[in-house]
């Protein structure tokens, strides 16, 4: 150790390191490098001193900027917020139509109306908003309760027989099997009745049999022809979608024990340009209707 | 000397030893030792002059040349605009999605390096990097008000008078001038110039523009001014890089031993044949920007500027010796040559398969570019089709499906575009949020230089879908010209 080892070549000491024949020279290290290194330690102490840095108990030393994150998104989202003013008065001055009427509108409150959706309505409606057994599917064409813009707004600040909303949507079907209204008979031949008026599989002789108790019991609501009614929530029976089945069982079930869905009224929840870009969005979802035309769905052809 | 006491001689028993870590024995820190480049003349120091005009014309003036693009793009002809995610270049216009183009250049680049480096050796580091560039100009300024070397070493080791601070402050001040025009221009890359100026001296303008500017201020400063060839030989990987590259036909500065050695100062000894041509003037060294000795052989720190060369001829011409004895020349050459037998080194050096598959990769992604630059389309249509309902059954028994498009109009000007489907028998589409008739093609305006995204519904009966599948295409066409693009879609037929 005591005697050092100079590389031939250059003369300069090594370090002792070799490698196959390679031997480390020991370089002194330039000096502007060593200030670098004291410049990183200063910029460091700064960092510290400006910045929260040492963890304390509950937080850590807050820094003399008092630069939080949390803080910066926080402005951050009010800046982007603020960017959207137009747009955002836009959506609280203008009657719905105006704003499905505006193209950039019409894209905002899509957008906002997906984001709700996904928070409040996706637990029942599904995150595509196609429903399931018992909760509508909100794509397709088939509306209970109406599908221009008015309607689904109604339907979504009101709710459905939410009994805490005045101007909730109210109806309700007789349990003709539990109640004892029909026996169970009769009810097997209005099922049978019931799949005839959209072409579905069925015992003729039953349905001719059950037409009879259709038009006495079910017709007041359905509607002779089977197209329901929406001022009362009576689903349309003669069309291709089925909220709780298609099958004989099922209607037989619900022709006895009845149906009652029930939705919240979300207009103590959730403000009302909140409810506007839900409308919005759900009517876009490729069954919104027109308003004037306020077009029942086609039988079944 | 401490005499020590009779006695004690017995008692204590020396030791012949030193610690390892002796201060003296070692400098773990070493301070840069300066370097005073003289001014030399000639050939390579007159290219290096043209080299250096042209690039910083090329970076000062290029974000000021304009280029009409009509009234919907920017008239810059090079502009690369980050908020808008585009990149402009003359008649080119780049969205994020063609930065293939950008790696093709990088590729170009990287093959081109190459190609140099084998032929003409480190010509990078020694003419075109900005560090050698802007370190040249730096001295520039140093050599106008300081003099040359001696001065500038008399100077620096003089005391601190009147004069030494006139002039330092004067090259400071004009220095830091430079350093800021150079940051300066770098922004003008990322805005449009005009405004961006006007702005940025209002104090009008980002935040992020003077940041930038600060930094590259800053290290304009420093790298030209102060840390000059430590950067070429700490911070730099390309000489490492480029250094692997060489081999023993690329083009390096050279002192040719052969025909120096050995040095004499001595005319005499010259005409003996007892010595070299070398007259160990030092000329070499004192001319070179990096400090070291060329005499000394092929090393690192070399960046091949060849100014010991320009500097070399010069005395070889007042000695009347012929000219060369440091030269350009390939490491074969040098080792074939003796002093009875000098093999010169000419253009046949380039000629060798490596530089020609070098020459024919470049090319071949060059070309490839090219062509792909000229054909390429102007519209474009994504098209990303619902999964979450994959179909819908409508009341009516009719599938529906539902998609979204996306319509690129890459092009400066607004646009009309007739959408339509292809296929599909019996199908029909509507556009969201439109309350026209279902049909089978609708016409749609985009933006100038846009992607205009929107949602289409696409119904067919249920009886005409005999598989799970059906595919049929989305066409979109230009009305008013002949661009067409087009997209293969599936419609899902619903479960149930």
């Amino acid at each position: 150790m005591s005697e050092k080892e100079h590389d031939e070549f250059s003369g300069t000491e090594t370090t002792g390191h070799e490698w196959d024949g390679i031997k480390e020279l020991n370089s002194p290290l330039p000096r502007w490098w060593l200030w670098t290194f004291y410049a990183t330690i200063i910029w460091g102490i700064g960092y510290m001193i400006l910045y929260p840095a040492w963890p304390l108990i509950e937080s850590a030393t807050p820094g003399l900027l008092g630069w939080s994150s949390r803080a910066e998104l926080t402005e951050e989202i009010a800046a982007a917020r603020d960017e959207q003013r137009e747009l955002r008065e836009g959506i609280d001055n203008n009657p719905l139509a105006a704003i499905r009427a505006d193209q950039d509108l019409f894209q905002f409150a899509v957008a906002g109306g997906r984001s709700a959706f996904a928070v409040n309505c996706i637990q029942c409606h599904g995150s595509g908003a196609a429903g399931d057994v018992g909760y509508p599917n909100l794509n397709d064409d088939a509306w209970l309760w109406g599908g221009t813009l008015d309607d689904i707004y109604h339907s979504i600040r009101h709710g459905i027989r939410f009994e805490d909303d005045d101007q909730t949507h109210y109806s309700e079907m007789p349990a003709f099997g539990r109640d004892e209204l029909l026996d169970k008979d009769q009810i097997s031949d209005v099922a049978d009745y019931v799949l005839s008026l959209s072409g579905l599989d069925h015992d003729s002789a039953a349905a001719a049999r059950g037409q009879a108790v259709y038009q006495q019991e079910c017709s007041i609501c359905h509607m002779e022809d089977g197209s329901g009614d929406r001022t009362q929530g009576a689903p349309a029976l003669n069309d291709a979608i089925w909220l709780h089945g298609g099958d004989k069982d099922t209607i037989v079930d619900v022709v006895t024990n009845s149906r009652r869905g029930v939705m919240p009224a979300w207009g103590n929840r959730l403000d009302d340009a909140t409810i506007k870009k839900l409308t919005i969005y759900v009517h876009a979802l490729g069954g919104g209707e027109q308003e004037a035309s306020n077009q029942s769905p086609e039988g079944g052809e | 000397m401490l005499k020590s006491v009779g006695s004690a001689d017995e008692q204590v028993d020396r030791v012949d030893v030193e610690a390892v870590n002796k201060k003296e024995n070692r400098t773990l820190y070493q301070a840069r030792i300066k370097v005073f480049p003289k001014r030399v003349s000639g050939t390579f120091r007159r290219l290096k002059w043209y080299v250096m005009a042209l690039t910083l014309t090329i970076y000062y003036i290029t974000p000021w040349i304009r280029w009409d693009r009509g009234p919907y793009a920017p008239d810059q002809a090079v502009l690369v605009d980050i908020p808008g995610r585009r990149f402009y270049f003359f008649f080119i216009e780049i969205w994020p999605q063609e930065f293939y183009y950008i790696a093709g250049l990088l590729i170009m680049a990287g093959v081109g390096l190459f190609l140099v480096t084998s032929t003409v050796g480190r010509a990078w580091c020694g003419y075109t990097c900005p560090q050698t560039v802007w370190v040249d100009l730096f001295l520039v300024v140093e050599r106008a008000i300081e003099g040359d070397r001696n001065a500038r070493i008399k100077l620096d080791k003089g005391p601190w008078t009147g004069d030494k601070i006139t002039k330092r402050v004067s090259k400071h001040a004009i220095w830091l001038m430079i350093a800021v025009a150079t940051g300066g221009a770098w922004i003008f890359y990322f805005a449009d110039a005009p405004t961006l100026a006007r702005n940025f001296v209002a104090f009008d303008a980002p935040a992020v523009a003077y940041a930038t500017v600060g930094i590259l201020t800053a290290t304009t400063y420093i790298f030209g001014g102060f840390l000059r060839e430590q950067v070429c030989t700490y911070m730099c990987p390309w000489p490492r890089i480029q250094g692997a590259m060489l081999d023993e036909d690329s083009l390096t500065v050279t002192y040719n031993d052969w025909r120096g050695e050995p040095r004499s100062r001595h005319r005499k000894s010259v005409s003996d044949g007892l010595a070299g041509d070398c007259v160990d003037c030092n000329q070499c060294v004192a001319a070179c920007p990096m400090g070291i000795d060329i005499r000394d052989g092929q090393q690192l720190e070399c960046i091949t500027c060849a100014l010991c060369i320009d500097a070399c001829d010069s005395v070889m011409d007042k000695v009347g010796s012929p000219r060369g004895l440091i030269s350009y020349s390939t490491l074969q050459d040098y080792n074939a040559s003796t002093r009875d037998a000098p093999k010169h080194t000419g253009l046949s050096s380039f000629i060798r398969p490596r530089t020609f598959v070098y020459t024919a990769l470049w090319s071949l992604v060059g070309l490839a570019m090219l062509y792909a630059l000229l054909t390429r389309d102007r519209l474009d249509i994504n098209v990303l089709h619902d999964r979450n309902p994959l179909a819908v059954v409508l009341s009516d028994g009719t599938v529906r499906n539902g998609y979204t498009i996306k319509i690129l109009n890459m092009k400066a000007e607004p646009r009309t575009f007739s959408v339509s489907m292809e296929g599909l028998i019996g199908g029909s589409m509507t556009l969201s949020g439109n309350d026209a008739a279902a049909a089978r093609s609708f016409d749609l305006d985009v933006a100038p230089d846009v992607m205009r995204s929107i949602k289409v519904y696409v119904s067919a009966p249920r009886s005409t879908l005999e598989t799970e599948e059906t595919g049929f295409r989305f066409v979109v066409t230009d009305k008013a010209g002949d661009e067409t693009a087009a997209y293969d879609a599936n419609f899902a037929r619903a479960n149930r």
